[in-house]
């Protein structure tokens, strides 16, 4: 094995890796706080990719412009289905019925967007899509860069909403023990309607760089939410480091596979990696191991 | 009351036996075969996700396992062309289970959140690997001997081996409900720590549970893939299979044993008949979608539950008001207790 193929591994592990963290930390938000396993994410990933493309293609809109626009379009649509189906949920089996809720809401949208959009795949574009440069003989992307550092910045406004505001304490509080948290006045309630929509608004950011990255169409939400899944359960469920870490290292894993043996065995390798990690640590890299689990 | 319960259960299963008889159509006949092997695939996964609360999203690995068995076997012996391949269906479902207990050993170590997740994972495991080994043809997948029966009763023998097998689930099914291992796996389903705490062994319980289930989705694979005659990896393994198996199960009522025969029913038969008839993928997920989001938020329950619940809501009812016209006039009704007040 050469240095430069390990070299080229660990960047893409960093920079894709940091993309699919960002995405991933949604999920295990909304995980954490509200007991609700978000299938819908991986399309609604491919939905923030589409705004981009519908922005970019009617109304030529650079696509990190764009995002000013789709973060806070996704933040709403987060809302809304936390509204409408989301917190009717109730009862002990609620964490199960939320997998096919999501699950079907998932599917309303494929459907819409097949077809809005058709089932072609299409790609972002921007004179930044297909420029690198070299340091040494390891290529960057310009935009696998700029989707580290968008990554990187939101990663830390959202790392700064939970730590420094007074919001991100009832957030915190919340994702600790919901009933504790009532208790002592925070409606969990409102905090869990706005964390599914901070949860969902991530995917705007993530769907631009997914889409810029690979050629996609609504199908493609499948390969994504069964990575973020993977990547949840590995970092730890509700751990927010974990999301980060098992994200980067997901894409470093695939990477070095597809490097030693073949391409075709990277995507097969993210779910092996999960498997054994289980078998060590049922609870994931960074879960907390609590006596009583649902 | 136990008697007349059975008697419904004879004139549904004496129903779906008449369909081929009723119906020549092969269209329909089609429809029926799918929408049978999905009544039993539907009841085996709610033997074990239904009874014990881990709700499994990775079964298509007994499916695709149970078709694969099926035509690498067929294929590999030079199997005759005929009934013979029927010989084939529980060996499908017997390598299903071979396989369910490693996979239910690794999945079972966590509880139910990470159980889903990791059923998902395995499914991939399993789907990526169909595709990328040398031995089950890749995505250009596997071509079974072409069965010689003619094609006006092709369909037939297929749906009454698929009958026979949702027969056969629907009691192993019934008789786990009556059973202390089903009582051990409602147990868990309630309060697994709890269960654990009374004496139940939860781990071998549910890997047990886990790899009966296996059986009769692994069987039903092995007759899918002689039915269709060529298997791809994509189909056998799809994900679609995972989540509508445990639609269809809520849809009728998890956990009922009647539920997923009807949740499957209604769904298989409404999906076929909506692809037969408008071939719009599109248009058909957002019916599915929309059809799944009303049932999960107006009958939580599932149709079953729902039905009864309202039937014996209605019987109480009907014996309340019995109660009341036998009951002797009270003394002092509240009209009265109202009119004296009025007058202070």
């Amino acid at each position: 094995m050469n240095t430069v193929a390990l070299l080229s591994a660990a960047k893409d592990g960093i920079l894709t890796g940091s993309v699919y963290a960002l995405m991933a930390t949604g999920l295990t938000l909304i995980f954490g706080v509200m007991d609700i396993i978000n299938i819908a994410q991986g399309i609604l990933v491919i939905l923030g990719a589409y705004l981009s493309y519908a922005l970019q293609v009617h109304w030529h809109i650079d696509l990190f412009v764009g995002l000013l626009i789709t973060i806070p379009a996704m933040f709403v649509v987060g809302i809304v289905i936390e509204r409408l189906f989301i917190g009717r949920l109730k009862g002990p089996e609620r964490t199960a019925m939320s997998i096919l809720v999501t699950y079907a809401v998932s599917l309303l949208i494929e459907g819409g967007l097949n077809m809005v959009f058709s089932v072609n795949d299409v790609q972002l574009q921007g004179w930044y899509v297909t420029r690198s440069f070299a340091i040494g003989q390891v290529h960057f992307g310009y935009i696998y860069v700029a989707g580290f550092i968008l990554a990187g910045v939101l990663l830390g406004a959202l790392y700064f909403m939970l730590y420094r505001t007074r919001f991100g304490m009832s957030v915190r509080a919340s994702l600790a023990d919901q009933t504790s948290a009532a208790l002592v006045g925070i409606d969990v309630k409102r905090v869990s309607t706005i964390t599914f929509g901070v949860g969902i608004a991530v995917t705007a950011a993530g769907g631009m760089i997914y889409g810029a990255t690979n050629a996609f169409n609504a199908s493609s939400s499948y390969d994504l939410i069964s990575r973020l899944l993977t990547i949840i359960v590995l970092g730890g469920m509700g751990s927010l480091g974990g999301a980060m870490f098992a994200g980067i290292l997901m894409v470093f894993v695939g990477d070095m596979v597809g490097v030693i043996w073949s391409p075709v065995w990277s995507s097969l390798s993210y779910f092996v990696v999960l498997v054994l990690v289980l078998l060590w640590r049922p609870q994931g890299l960074f879960g907390k191991q609590s006596a009583r689990i649902a | 009351m136990l008697q007349k319960k059975n008697l419904w259960w004879l004139v549904a299963f004496g129903a779906l036996g008449l369909f081929p008889v009723l119906v020549t159509n092969p269209t329909y006949t089609t429809i029926g075969v799918f929408t049978i092997i999905f009544m039993a695939c539907a009841t085996s996964w709610n033997m074990f996700s239904g009874y014990s609360g881990y709700i499994a999203l990775g079964s298509a690995v007994f499916y695709g396992s149970g078709a694969y068995t099926m035509a690498l076997l067929s294929i590999h012996l030079h199997m005759a062309a005929g009934s013979e391949l029927f010989a084939l269906v529980p060996v499908g479902g017997l390598v299903a289970m071979v396989m369910a207990v490693p996979i239910g050993w690794i999945a079972l170590r966590v509880r139910r959140h990470t159980f889903v997740v990791i059923t998902i994972a395995v499914f991939f495991i399993f789907q990526l690997s169909a595709i990328n080994f040398g031995f089950t043809g890749g995505t250009s997948g596997l071509n079974l001997p072409f069965i010689t029966w003619g094609f006006q009763n092709y369909n037939t023998p297929f749906y009454y081996v698929g009958l026979g097998l949702t027969i056969f689930v629907t009691l192993v099914s019934a008789l786990v409900r009556r059973s202390r291992f089903g009582l051990q796996l409602l147990a868990i389903r309630d309060d697994e720590d709890r269960a654990m705490g009374l004496g139940v062994k939860v781990t071998a319980v549910k890997i047990t549970g886990f790899t009966m289930s296996a059986f009769t989705v692994g069987a039903a694979g092995a007759l899918y893939a002689m039915f269709v005659g060529q298997i791809y990896p994509q189909f056998v393994f799809d994900p679609m299979f995972d989540v509508s198996i445990a639609l269809m199960a809520f849809l009728g009522g998890l956990g009922t044993l009647s539920g997923p025969l009807l949740g499957a029913l209604i769904l298989e038969a409404s999906q076929q008949y909506l692809t037969v008839t408008y071939s719009n993928g599109s248009l058909y997920l957002i019916l599915f979608g929309a059809l799944f989001l009303v049932v999960i938020i107006f009958m939580p329950q599932g149709i079953v539950t729902f039905i009864r619940d309202r039937v014996s809501r209605r019987a109480e009812r009907e014996r309340a008001a019995v109660a009341a016209n036998d009951a002797p006039p009270s003394p002092t009704t509240p009209v009265e207790g109202v009119a004296v007040g009025g007058t202070h």
